[in-house]
């Protein structure tokens, strides 16, 4: 096992790598440098901040550089905000993102799993097609069609919650289920999708005729072994709910690195791109092998064939 | 090869009578059917044009005129809507198509071939797909201009992946078949097994997934467009249309009600379709399953 997760987390290097140079020479490549757009500088004032930045050395220097400094921790100083470094601004930004995110996932995992094993006991009944119905329609609610239509129906029109912010705790309720409420249905789908095949499998009926309660049938015997494909999920989902809050964090003015990134692209303040991408990766990169090893430990089949 | 035939249409037969018993599936195809040809026959449904302003009119309401009202300037939003849909479809299909060429010869070798280069070809697939793409496609789209067809390409390059491995995973199956031996048998080439022999038999599973990649593509184009990184004003699409909607709504509501309401219509019938050749075509989906 320890094998497969140091396995696991040295696949992390190269994925990591691959990123952080494509996303580095796509941004250093890119036509026009950084300055360029900025018609208020001389041509000697570009010169001393290409200079400063030390974009006058050849790229590969840069690189290497920009690697070294990744290595200690430091993803460099902003051109939009010359007094904050990247790091600073993800400091500010990462709790905002977080809890969102946290909250969020949280949302998608209680409601999709209760919606699945509730449609999944009765299948192919109202009890199923209610729950799946709306999953269906979560899917294909998208969370930038969502988010508006929530704040014009219960912020707008009913009055309910604030249109935008991030200082209530109220404030966190449309957020939350404009970013959560797709998860919510995958995951509900998927649930469903398993109980199925685990609930007519011999051992559960053995469960039955023992005479155990049925919330202990389905919870702890059927639950766990039709956990799998979710737990699988929660990768791809993760990083589903990181590019989600660019939109989310956009529609509800929230202060978070999701609409942090969304302005840095605006602006082209390219090493703020980098260092938030970088940050990026790192999270859904390490979240993935986060993922695999806990599959691995549920299920010991998977470890044997990778 | 004659005998072959008949037995193929017949699975196609099939299939489309068990899709036509799947109301959910048909009423997918009927709206489907109406929005595309509506968005290719804009120019002539609409005697406005999508970039056409009117700003004396400004934003006004539904009216005989202009059946959904106006945007803030005056802009038809029927039109808008209309020519949004090109754009949405034109690069979901595009798209789609991109990962199809990539991906289904991707898999097919992989599959075919088996052992250390299958093992190889499908690390670099995990690999990839652990990488964060709808970040690097807004780098591409921020640093190489809002282009559509780098768009394609670029959201195309994603979806290979997916493709790639369902498509090996069939292929493996298909390998060890009697057809596939008989082939070797009498001597024929790989380059020939793999494309007359065994892409047509997982033609079924390339429908099926197609139908259900192009749903996820309009989506990230959408996504790209609501956040301004996708397709530029003054050309028209549904996510610039919601989030012009989005940006008004307080004071013209169905200038995003309407975009909003066409756009989950779309994903819903899509969706609903492909669920439907699903169980159709791919005989591993059973009904109750989701």
């Amino acid at each position: 096992m320890l094998k497969f997760i140091l396995r696991r987390l040295l696949e992390l290097i190269p994925v990591l790598l691959i990123s952080i140079t494509l996303v580095f020479f796509m941004v250093r490549l890119a036509p026009g440098g950084p300055f360029t757009a900025e018609k208020s500088f001389t041509a000697e004032a570009i010169e001393r901040l290409n200079e400063h930045y030390g974009l006058d050395k050849p790229i590969m220097v840069q690189y290497g550089n920009y690697l070294l400094n990744l290595l200690k921790g430091d993803l460099g100083p902003s051109f939009q905000y010359p007094s904050r470094s990247v790091n600073d601004i993800i400091k500010e930004t990462f709790p905002v993102s977080l809890e969102l995110g946290a909250l969020a996932m949280l949302f998608a995992l209680f409601v999709g799993l209760m919606a699945g094993i509730v449609a999944s006991l009765k299948p192919n009944t109202l009890q199923d097609h209610v729950p799946m119905g709306l999953a269906m329609t979560g899917i294909c609610m998208p969370s930038f069609v969502l988010g508006p239509l929530l704040i014009l129906i219960f912020g707008l029109w009913l009055g309910w919650f604030n249109a935008s912010g991030w200082e209530l705790p109220i404030d966190r309720v449309l957020p939350v289920i404009t970013l959560g409420s797709a998860y919510a249905a995958y995951i509900s789908r998927l649930t469903r999708g398993s109980m199925l095949e685990v609930l007519p499998s011999d051992y559960i009926r053995t469960a039955r005729a023992k005479g155990l309660s049925e919330a202990n049938v389905i919870f702890k015997h059927t639950l766990k072994n039709a956990l799998l494909p979710v737990v699988s999920y929660l990768g791809p989902a993760t990083a589903g709910i990181l590019t989600g809050s660019f939109v989310v964090e956009t529609i509800f003015n929230i202060p978070g690195m999701g609409r942090m990134f969304v302005l840095a692209a605006f602006n082209r303040d390219y090493t703020l791109i980098l260092g938030l991408v970088v940050f990026f990766s790192l999270l859904v990169v390490a979240f993935n092998a986060v993922v695999d090893i806990l599959l691995g430990l549920l299920n010991p089949k998977l470890r044997m064939h990778s | 090869m004659s005998g072959h035939k008949p037995q193929k249409s017949s699975l196609w037969a099939d299939s489309w009578k068990q899709l036509r018993k799947n109301h959910a599936a048909i009423a997918g195809l009927i709206i489907l059917t109406i929005l595309i040809s509506a968005s290719i026959l804009a120019p002539w449904l609409t005697p406005y044009s999508f970039e056409e302003q009117n700003l004396a009119l400004g934003a006004s309401c539904p009216s005989l005129e202009h059946w959904l009202g106006t945007d803030t300037l005056g802009r038809d939003l029927f039109t808008r809507l209309l020519y949004g849909g090109r754009t949405s479809f034109l690069v979901g299909f595009c798209a789609t198509v991109v990962s199809l060429l990539i991906g289904v010869p991707y898999g097919a070798i992989s599959g075919y071939s088996g052992g250390k280069v299958d093992s190889v070809m499908m690390r670099i697939v995990d690999i990839l797909y652990t990488m964060p793409f709808t970040i690097l496609v807004i780098i591409l789209m921020v640093v190489f201009g809002r282009n559509i067809l780098l768009m394609f390409g670029a959201i195309g390059a994603i979806q290979w992946l997916v493709m790639a491995r369902i498509i090996r995973g069939q292929v493996l199956a298909l390998r060890k078949q009697a057809f596939v031996e008989s082939a070797i048998a009498i001597g024929a080439s790989r380059r020939r097994i793999i494309f007359k022999h065994i892409i047509p038999n997982v033609m079924g599973i390339i429908i099926v997934y197609t139908t259900l990649t192009i749903p996820h593509v309009m989506l990230m184009e959408t996504f790209l467009s609501f956040l301004g990184l996708g397709i530029q004003p003054p050309m028209s699409s549904w996510g610039l249309l919601i989030k012009d909607g989005a940006s008004v709504m307080e004071t013209y509501p169905w200038l995003l009600i309407s975009p909003a309401l066409v756009f989950s219509v779309t994903l819903f019938s899509m969706n609903f379709l492909g669920d439907g050749l699903r169980d159709a075509l791919d005989p591993r989906f059973s009904k109750g399953r989701s």
